[in-house]
C-alpha cells in the first residue's frame, strides 16, 4: 500500500511539472466557462440560463473531452516506461506490478479529478453567482455529474492500461487510444442510430437497445446523467428514452464501476504476464 | 567472505522460440567482482533479470538471497539488491534529489542518507537541478546513486561503463571496489573484456546463451593458453645472425628487416627470452607483447565456435 501511495504521489508530481494539471484545469474551466455563460443560447436566449441547462451542456462536453484527456495521460504509462527503461527499474524495486499499476492509476485519477472538479466547479460557481437561483434538485444534477464525469474518466484510463500493457511500441497504443476514443465518443452511437432508424423496430426491441447502451461507458454516462433528473431528460432530448430505460440509477452506476474495475483488473493481469 | 548471494542451477530462458539463456548454472559470493561479459544478445541482460526476478526461468532455479527473486515475497529481498539497467532514461521533470528521494522511499530506506550517495557519485552540485539538463555522464552517475541507495548486498550493473569517459570509469570502479570489500556480490556485464580492466576477480563468459568460461583472470589466460608474442629487434650488423639462432629451437617470424617476432607459450616465455638473449648476438630491443583481455576473450568465443 505504502508503495501505492509513492507511486501515485510521483505521478501527481509528473503531472504537476508537465502541465498536464495546469492544461486539461485551464481547457475545462475555459469550455465550462463559456458553457454556462452561452449556455442558453440553445434554448433562444443569450445570457445565463438555469443550472439544469448547464449540466446537459458539461455532460455532453464531458462525453468528448474526458475520455480523451483519460487516453492522452493514460496510453504511454506502461509501454513508454518499458522502453524508456524505467519500468524495469521499478520493478527490480520492492514493488509488484500490480501496485505499479494501481499507484499510477490513482495519481492519474487525482490529476484528472483536479482538472475536473476545478473546470466544472468555476462553472457551476460562476452561475451561482450571477445567474438565478436554482432548485436542489438542479445542484444534486450537478454534483451527479462531476461524480460521474470523474468516473469516466476512470473508465477511460483503465482502458489506456490495458492497451498500454498489451502493446509493445507506445506509439501503437497511442494510435489504438484515438481509434477506441473515436468509436466509444463518436462512432458506436451513430451506428447505433443507424441500426434503428434501419430496422424500424423489428429486431431492436428496447431491452437489447437497453444491453447495446451498457456496452458503450459514455451511454452508460449519459443515462446516469439525464434520465436519473425529470429535468435534465426534456433537456437533453432523452425524455423519449428514459420511458424505455429498464435500468435505475443504482444499476448504472454499478456498471460504471464495473467499467473502471474490470479494465483495470484487465490491465494488471497483462501487465504481470508480460515478459520484460 | 560472506556467503553465497546468487544461486542459478540450470537456468533457461527462452522468448518464444528464441533461446535467450540455455543451462546456465552458476553460484556468486560476497565480496566478489564479477565480469559478465559476452556478445551483445549472448544473454548477460536475460541473466540479469532472471536474478532480478523480472522474469522466470522456463527451466531451473534462480536464488537471490535464499529467495526465488520472482516471488512476490521476494519483494524484501529486493531492498537489498541495487541494480543499474543497461539504457535507461530518468523522469527529464524531476530533479536528482527528487528522483532519489522516491526510490529510497520505495526501498524503505531514509532520504536523509541520500546527500551523501549523491557526493559519492560526484553530482552532489546539481541535486537540485533537473534531470533534462544533466549530460549523458552525470545521467549515468545518477543511475548509478540510486542502484546504491541501502547499502545493497548485490549490485548488478548491466554495461555500466559502456560509452563513458574515464575519469567516470574510474568512478564507478572505486566504488565497485569500495562496496565489494565491505562484502556486497558486484556484477558488472560488458561486451568487451578490455573494458572492465583489471577491475574483476572472476570472469564469466557467455555466448550464444550459454555460459563458456566461468573463472578467474588468471585462469582463464592459462586455460585459453594464448601465446605471448616476443619482438626482438637486432643490431645492424646482426641482421642475418639472427634466423640462424632462431632456426634452432623457435619459430619465429620477420616482420622487418632488423625485427622478429617469436611467438611461443604463456610458460615458455623466460627460456625463450633466455635463449634469444644469451647468445653473442646484438639485441637493440625487446618487446614482450602479453596475450591481451580481448585475446583471451575471443579464445574462448572461436573455441565455442569450432566446435
Amino acid at each position: 500500500m505504502r508503495a501505492v501511495a509513492i507511486i501515485a504521489l510521483k505521478e501527481i508530481r509528473d503531472g504537476l511539472r508537465n502541465r498536464w494539471v495546469v492544461a486539461t484545469t485551464l481547457l475545462m474551466t475555459a469550455l465550462a466557462l463559456t458553457l454556462t455563460l452561452l449556455g442558453a443560447a440553445p434554448t433562444g436566449a443569450v445570457g445565463t440560463s438555469g443550472l439544469s441547462a448547464t449540466v446537459v451542456g458539461l455532460s455532453s462536453l464531458t462525453i468528448f473531452l474526458v475520455p480523451l484527456i483519460a487516453l492522452i495521460i493514460s496510453y504511454d504509462a506502461i509501454a513508454g516506461e518499458l522502453e524508456r527503461g524505467t519500468m524495469a527499474l521499478l520493478l527490480s524495486y520492492p514493488v509488484s506490478r500490480g501496485a505499479v499499476v494501481a499507484g499510477k492509476f490513482l495519481g492519474a485519477t487525482a490529476i484528472l479529478s483536479i482538472a475536473t472538479v476545478a473546470g466544472y466547479g468555476a462553472g457551476g460557481g460562476a452561475l451561482a453567482i450571477v445567474g438565478e437561483a436554482a432548485d436542489p434538485e438542479a445542484w444534486a444534477a450537478f454534483s451527479t455529474m462531476v461524480g460521474t464525469s470523474i468516473a469516466l474518466g476512470m473508465v477511460f484510463i483503465a482502458l489506456g492500461y490495458v492497451l498500454s500493457a498489451a502493446v509493445r511500441d507506445p506509439r501503437t497504443a497511442g494510435g489504438i487510444a484515438i481509434g477506441l476514443w473515436l468509436l466509444f465518443a463518436l462512432i458506436y452511437d451513430m451506428a447505433l442510430l443507424g441500426l434503428l432508424v434501419a430496422d424500424q423496430g423489428r429486431v431492436m426491441t428496447a431491452g437489447l437497445l437497453n444491453v447495446l447502451l451498457m456496452a458503450n461507458p459514455t451511454d452508460v454516462y449519459r443515462l446516469l446523467n439525464f434520465t436519473g433528473f425529470s429535468e435534465l431528460s426534456q433537456f437533453a432530448g432523452m425524455a423519449g428514452l428514459t420511458k424505455q430505460v429498464y435500468f435505475g440509477t443504482p444499476v448504472l452506476a454499478a456498471m460504471l464501476a464495473a467499467w473502471i474495475v474490470i479494465p483495470l483488473g484487465g490491465a494488471i493481469l497483462l501487465f504481470n504476464r508480460r515478459e520484460l | 567472505m560472506s556467503g553465497v548471494t546468487v544461486v542459478l542451477r540450470d537456468a533457461s530462458k527462452n522468448y518464444g522460440d528464441h533461446v535467450a539463456v540455455q543451462g546456465v548454472s552458476l553460484e556468486l559470493r560476497g565480496g566478489e567482482r564479477i565480469a559478465l561479459v559476452g556478445h551483445n544478445g549472448a544473454g548477460k541482460s536475460t541473466l540479469i533479470k532472471l536474478m532480478l526476478g523480472l522474469i522466470r526461468p522456463t527451466a531451473g532455479t534462480v536464488l537471490v538471497l535464499g529467495e526465488d527473486p520472482a516471488r512476490r515475497a521476494a519483494t524484501k529481498s529486493r531492498s537489498r539488491i541495487g541494480y543499474l539497467p543497461e539504457n535507461v532514461a530518468l523522469q527529464p521533470s524531476m530533479t536528482g534529489e527528487e528522483l532519489l528521494a522516491f526510490y529510497a522511499r520505495l526501498k524503505h530506506q531514509p532520504v536523509a542518507a541520500n546527500p551523501k550517495i549523491l557526493s559519492r557519485v560526484g553530482i552532489a552540485h546539481a541535486a537540485h537541478r533537473r534531470i533534462a539538463t544533466y549530460s549523458k555522464g552525470m545521467r549515468q552517475r545518477l543511475a548509478l546513486a540510486q542502484a546504491l541507495i541501502g547499502d545493497p548486498r548485490v549490485l548488478l550493473l548491466d554495461e555500466p561503463t559502456t560509452g563513458l569517459d574515464p575519469a567516470l570509469r574510474q568512478t564507478f570502479y572505486s566504488i565497485v571496489q569500495e562496496l565489494s570489500a565491505q562484502g556486497a556480490t558486484v556484477l558488472l556485464s560488458s561486451h568487451a573484456l578490455s573494458e572492465l580492466e583489471t577491475q574483476t576477480d572472476r570472469v564469466i563468459v557467455m555466448n550464444q546463451s550459454r555460459k563458456i568460461a566461468d573463472g578467474t583472470l588468471a585462469e582463464l589466460r592459462q586455460r585459453a593458453q594464448r601465446p605471448v608474442r616476443i619482438k626482438v629487434t637486432v643490431g645492424d650488423d646482426h641482421v642475418n645472425l639472427f634466423p640462424k639462432i632462431g632456426a634452432n629451437a623457435l619459430e619465429w617470424r620477420r616482420v622487418s628487416e632488423r625485427s622478429f617476432e617469436i611467438c611461443c607459450a604463456e610458460h615458455e616465455k623466460v627460456t625463450v627470452l633466455r635463449q634469444v638473449t644469451s647468445g653473442d648476438l646484438s639485441i637493440a630491443d625487446v618487446e614482450i607483447v602479453d596475450p591481451t583481455l580481448d585475446d583471451i576473450y575471443a579464445h574462448f568465443l572461436y573455441a565455442e565456435a569450432a566446435e
